[in-house]
């Protein structure tokens, strides 16, 4: 295994332009590692002012329209909803556990157990999605003239509705690939996750996605179902 | 007029006449089609964005031309109302979307930010090629919707008209404008990861040239100010194409959200043009009038507080859509504000001139024009923030003026002094100097005689957006249009001097100007790797003599360089 921390990792993932610091390259690495994760929080930063762009014309409309919302929020399944809310949590922590074993160049197979899980936990929540998709189909819930609902603004949630989820979705579907990159990747060579810093970048975003779900949940399920 | 003998050996870059095991230069380094596209070189992909926005100028042009054209009788001559619509439209989303906002970043940026930084790349330098091909693909995007037919809504997608009632190619164009907009995300990423992370031992911030600190800080914008377009972009996009009502007032949507989201972004942006330019006018006149930068550190926090005051001033482009008194009253105050680092900046570079040996060089000249121009768009914009002044002239004309003068006159004159200023470090030629200082001179000329009577027919009451007007406006389009020859012409002229300096230009040397900054302590053009050695940065920028100190007049003063002979 390794010597001091950060030369194998110097060794396999240095990249200009910062292997031309003038430090060692164990320095000149770490930097390298500190530069993508900040590079990555920037990133999210951006991708935070995207959904808060969202969440701001949901509340204006929500707070223009209380009543055809929260008839529109009954109308969603909370079963399929908490679900795949207790989905995406979970798969957070596998996502951080593989984050840590492969910072310290540990337990390489939970690594990629974990890894693994992360990838599946995040097909299973666009599975039950489906399934939930099919069912608002069935129940009219898409915007249009057989739209089910009486009230008109409970068309702007469902149109709210689908645009969120399905952004969210193609995210979440972004993560899965990088989650799959990373796997096929550390199973074809143990040693390439070992303080490889896309890992962590990838667990940064995936735990942002997650995050988004967290705010979604109660945004799009729990409106009208409280006493 | 003799060529300058070069100052050291590295400074030849003809390396056929002095082989000193030198590394090529990155122009000579790897050649075809593939090297280009797919380096990762920061330099090669500076040229890429400078080829493709060049190409989208000259679009956005053409359509102005027609335009102005169209706008010399007051009848319709060339085009029916249809056809203006989508013109006008065309010209806003192309020198908008493809050519002001990558300007100065992505290609000056591109290439001098890891040179003044002392750096060996950007921070990412694949996802900077990444970023040009996002550029490119949504460019493809919106001219293929031009192609098919066109978008009449004009560049700010206004609904329910691009939503519901227009006919034109709007969510193909909308899809271009989103895709472009991630790519101006990926820049901001990598810009301000590069500052952060990459900057050469002994390079403090306070060290950093106004330049770099303008790019950080547009960069800041480009980060939180465009995913908050691009998603106003998907929900135009969605509402269009998937009839998900979101904006639609027939089903309970509000028209003015969007707006406030539109705005949202298209304010910052306004600063995304301007910032960018005014760190390319901070280094010409310290370089040109021989002087430190009057107040460095005022300069930094204007830059950083324009930034900032910029993302809380978008309302006052909506007094008139129906906002209470309240919020009009702050937004207009807020407005006002942000106009206080700006004139800081006016300030600072005037006396950055006092007591300087100015000299009239080509770049120079684009600065001090710059300045002008810049001066007048910005106080006519204190005109649009007052809320009387504005509802009189909303829409008209007099808007359109203001806005030009920010982001063609002051802008564009940047990005053609930057051009000239660092043209010998990019390419290693030397362009006629006699040429680049007409041209300038010509520039400047134009641009006030098309604007400025657009100014007195909007006050008069001549809106905008219609291809026909009342016969006493006609005197001030009759100038405009004019102008609008005499601008093109000064336009084209640098892309002929330009190009003709590429094949028979005199040799650059390293630092033909006798400029302070890090990015000329390499040879011209610069290696792949950017500099013989790992630099170290000892002082801070604008090493030229200090305030206060009576010019030193054997301070080396090169000639212009170069000439048709
Ligand atoms: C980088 C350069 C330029 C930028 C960023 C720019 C931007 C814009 C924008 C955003 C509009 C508004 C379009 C709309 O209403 O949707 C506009 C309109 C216009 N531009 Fe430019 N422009 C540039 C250069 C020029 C030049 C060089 C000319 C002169 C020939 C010109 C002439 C016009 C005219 C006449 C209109 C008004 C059309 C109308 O409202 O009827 N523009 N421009
Ligand atoms: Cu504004």
């Amino acid at each position: 295994m390794s010597g001091a921390p950060g030369e194998a990792g110097a060794a396999a993932h240095l990249r200009e332009p910062w292997s031309e610091l003038e430090t060692g390259p164990a320095a000149a690495f770490a930097r390298q590692r500190d530069g993508a994760t900040f590079g990555i929080w920037i990133f999210l930063a951006s991708e935070v002012l995207f959904f808060a762009a969202l969440f701001l014309i949901y509340t204006a409309y929500r707070i223009a329209n209380p009543e055809a919302f929260a008839a529109a929020g009954r109308a969603t399944n909370i079963v399929y909803g908490t679900l795949n809310t207790a989905i995406l949590l979970t798969s957070s922590l596998t996502m951080a556990m593989a984050a840590q074993g492969a910072e310290k160049g540990l337990f390489r197979r939970l690594t990629l157990g974990c890894l693994a899980a992360t990838a599946a936990l995040g097909l299973a929540f666009l599975v039950v999605k489906g399934f939930e998709y099919r069912e608002d189909i069935e129940k009219h819930l898409v915007p249009g003239a057989h739209f089910a609902l009486r009230q008109a603004p409970a068309q702007i949630f469902f149109g709210f509705y689908w645009l969120v989820t399905v952004v969210h979705a193609i995210h979440l579907g972004i993560g899965i690939g990088l989650v799959t990159r990373l796997l096929v990747k550390g199973w074809r060579d143990p040693d390439v996750l070992t303080e490889n810093p896309q890992v962590e970048v990838t667990a940064l975003y995936w735990h942002l996605v997650d995050l988004v779900w967290v705010f979604l949940y109660p945004m799009l399920y729990l409106p009208g179902r409280a006493g | 007029m003799s060529a300058p003998v070069a100052a050291s050996p590295t400074g030849l870059a003809d390396r056929d006449e002095l082989d000193l095991g030198l590394p090529p230069s990155y122009l000579a380094d790897g050649h075809g089609v593939g090297s280009w596209l797919l380096t990762t070189d920061h330099k090669r992909i500076a040229i890429l964005y400078a080829v493709t926005i060049t190409l989208f100028f000259f679009l956005g042009g053409a359509a102005a031309t027609l335009v102005r054209l169209e706008l010399f009788t007051p009848e319709a001559d060339i085009v029916r109302a249809d056809t203006y619509n989508k013109l006008f439209t065309l010209h806003g989303v192309v020198m908008v979307w493809f050519f002001l906002i990558p300007s100065i970043p992505n290609t000056l940026g591109n290439f001098l930010l890891p040179l003044m930084i002392g750096a060996r790349d950007v921070a990412f330098p694949k996802l900077n090629l990444v970023s040009w091909y996002l550029n490119v693909g949504g460019g493809l995007l919106a001219v293929a919707a031009l192609l098919a037919g066109g978008v009449d809504t004009g560049w700010t997608f206004y609904v329910p008209y691009s939503t519901v009632f227009s006919n034109g190619w709007v969510s193909l164009t909308v899809l271009g404008v989103f895709t472009t907009g991630f790519s101006s995300i990926a820049t901001g990423v990598n810009f301000i990861a590069t500052i952060h992370m990459l900057r050469a031992p002994g390079l403090s911030w306070f060290r950093l040239p106004l330049f770099v600190w303008a790019m950080y800080t547009t960069s800041l914008m480009f980060v939180l100010a465009t995913p908050v377009l691009a998603v106003t972009l998907l929900l135009v996009f969605a509402e269009r194409s998937f009839g998900l009502p979101i904006f639609d007032p027939a089903r309970g949507g509000d028209p003015v959200l969007f707006q406030h989201l539109f705005w949202f972004y298209s304010h910052p942006a306004v600063y995304i043009m301007i910032l960018p330019a005014m760190g390319v006018i901070s280094e010409l006149i310290t370089c040109f009038a021989r002087r430190r930068i009057f107040g460095y550190t005022f300069m930094v926090y204007a830059l950083v507080a324009i930034a900032v005051i910029g993302f809380f001033t978008w309302g006052h482009h909506m007094f008139t859509s129906g906002m209470s008194s309240y919020a009009a009253l702050v937004f207009s105050f807020l407005s006002f504000i942000v106009a206080v680092p700006s004139a800081i900046k006016v300030f600072n570079w005037t006396g950055t001139l006092y007591r300087g040996q100015v000299g009239f060089e080509s770049p120079m000249l684009y600065a001090l024009g710059f300045v002008g121009l810049f001066t007048l768009g910005g106080l006519t914009g204190l005109f649009l923030a007052s809320i009387p002044v504005d509802v009189h002239v909303q829409d008209t004309y007099f808007v359109v003026a203001h806005f030009h003068y920010i982001m063609v006159g002051a802008s564009v004159s940047a990005y053609f002094g930057g051009l000239h200023f660092w043209w010998p470090k990019i390419t290693g030629r030397m362009y006629p100097e006699t040429w680049a200082r007409f041209a300038a001179i010509l520039m400047f000329f134009g641009f006030n005689l098309t604007f400025f009577p657009q100014f007195i027919a909007g006050y008069l009451g001549m809106p905008r957006r219609y291809h026909v007007y009342p016969p006493e406006f006609q005197v001030w389009n009759v100038l405009s249009s004019s102008g609008a020859a005499v601008l093109a012409v000064a336009y084209l002229m640098p892309l002929g001097y330009l190009t003709w300096s590429l094949l028979f230009g005199e040799r650059a040397r390293n630092n033909p100007w006798d400029a302070s900054g890090l990015e000329w302590r390499t040879s011209s053009p610069p290696p792949r790797d950017n500099f013989f050695g790992a630099p170290r940065v000892q002082g801070g920028p604008y090493s030229y003599h200090p305030e206060g100190v009576a010019p030193i007049h054997d301070q080396p003063r090169i000639p212009a360089q170069g000439s048709l002979t």
